[in-house]
């Protein structure tokens, strides 16, 4: 029986943007976990003084705020959240495979989202095509974890798949507006597999967001930044 | 069955020294393997961490942990008994981590700068790098350590880059003692411990391989 139940109300706050992969990241964890939390929209183009105030490191979403507990960046807030609502584990108790399941999740950020994001999204040419090579190289490493399993985490979602989660929805915007595949089914068929599985997991399904916002804010970045490069 | 643990490693790398300090603090018995980042790498790296070919990586009878950070969250999980480097609360595990992962993000990028770039982007890179010190040293407080009382993650996150101090000041022509005294006091305050003392580099011996490393780059 969780007595917390029976305690005063715990008071749990996200702070996100509707479109941010890294605060859906937070979102996904306590709806796994059942835990009732309220969401503070930001609008990171005028980001209001609390937030401002949570995070003046950064000054980013997502911000978890806990009962007056303050945590920031979303690989933490998963940890925190994990330790804090014991139900439906996000990380396995042996020490190898969580250490594991957290090199993934770091790998996912350090060196899939860089080149995904930065290198094919962002850019065009050479560049384009050098953030594709790597793009490739890093997949093929998620392809090899992944094979055999259902999720990152096993049979149930992890740290690791929460973490990657972006790639099941952002990714095929990314591939429309280029007019490149990156998890082709043929080349990567574990890790279409898994998209698939992840995709459609309930909690997940529920939350992604719009779909055609997204690919008008990912063209608005792209052309922005290409804009940015080209000499007048 | 003994543990078999083995670190791969590279003298100047303030990753590496992480791990050394961790593994002194907790009185781990390893096996310290050198590997010569300036050769072909070793089969034995390339087997134990495929993905990034890099150091550290600790093995831990047969199977490896790399990511020095993810190292040392392992090491603290596995061996429990002595000197935790996190708190057992979560809030504070989470702001240890919250540190640390600034550090990382910060430290390391801006403190090369400090040595590779010269003129107006070496005053943006002081510039950035007295605004982490700053943030730094305000964290620690009036506090030893960043973990409070006893030595921790972050303080074991941030020490190897220390051995640097001393060519930053040089390079860079200012002191971190006169700007940030908190910081410079932690250091000296922590180099006081074995495990420290014993797991850092020399700033002697840093110092003259970055000079080396400049004349290359065609510096000076």
């Amino acid at each position: 029986m969780d007595e917390r139940k029976y305690n005063m109300a715990e008071e749990v706050k996200v702070f996100s943007t509707w479109a941010s992969p890294f605060a859906l990241r937070v979102i996904w964890a306590l709806k796994l976990k059942g835990v009732e939390f309220d969401t503070v929209h930001e609008d990171l183009i005028n980001k209001s003084p609390l937030l401002l105030q949570y995070n003046p490191i950064h000054k980013k979403v997502p911000v978890l705020v806990h009962d007056g507990k303050v945590i920031c960046e979303s690989l933490v807030i998963l940890e925190y959240i994990d330790e804090t609502w014991k139900q439906n584990p996000l990380l396995p108790e042996d020490p190898h495979q969580k250490a594991n399941a957290r090199f993934w999740a770091k790998f996912g950020d350090d060196k899939v989202m860089q080149s995904i994001g930065g290198g094919v999204l962002l850019k065009e040419g050479k560049e384009q095509e050098e953030g594709f090579a790597a793009s490739m190289e890093h997949l093929k490493y998620l392809e090899d974890e992944i094979r055999g399993k259902k999720f990152f985490g096993g049979e149930t979602i992890g740290l690791a798949d929460i973490a990657l989660g972006w790639l099941a929805h952002y990714l095929d915007i990314v591939e429309e507006i280029v007019g490149l595949r990156l998890i082709d089914q043929e080349k990567f068929p574990s890790l279409a597999a898994w998209k698939q599985e992840f995709a459609n997991a309930p909690i997940i399904r529920e939350n992604w967001p719009d779909r055609d916002k997204l690919v008008t804010k990912y063209v608005a970045m792209r052309e922005a930044n290409l804009g940015k490069g080209t000499p007048k | 069955m003994a543990d078999e643990v083995t670190l791969l490693d590279y003298w100047l790398s303030p990753f590496g020294m992480r791990v050394k300090i961790a593994l002194a603090e907790k009185e781990v018995k390893y096996e310290y393997s050198e590997q010569n980042l300036m050769n072909r790498k070793s089969d034995l790296l390339l087997k134990m961490n495929p993905v990034y070919k890099k150091i550290p990586v600790l093995v831990h009878n047969g199977k490896p942990v790399c990511e020095s950070l993810i190292i040392l969250q392992y090491i603290d999980a596995v061996w429990k008994g002595k000197a935790p480097l996190l708190p057992s609360d979560p809030y504070e595990r989470a702001q240890s981590m919250f540190w640390a992962d600034f550090i990382d993000r910060k430290v390391h990028d801006i403190s090369k700068k400090l040595w590779t770039t010269k003129g107006e982007e070496l005053e943006a890179a002081k510039k950035d790098f007295f605004e982490c010190l700053e943030l730094l040293e305000r964290e620690l407080g009036e506090k030893p350590y960043f973990g409070g009382e006893a030595l921790g993650y972050v303080d074991i996150a941030l020490l190897p880059f220390s051995c640097g101090f001393y060519t930053y000041e040089t390079i860079g022509d200012f002191s971190i003692e006169a700007q940030f005294p908190k910081i410079r006091a932690w250091v000296d305050r922590c180099l006081k411990k074995e495990s420290v003392a014993k797991s850092l580099a020399e700033p002697a011996k840093v110092h003259g391989f970055i000079l080396e490393t400049r004349k290359g780059l065609g510096f000076d």
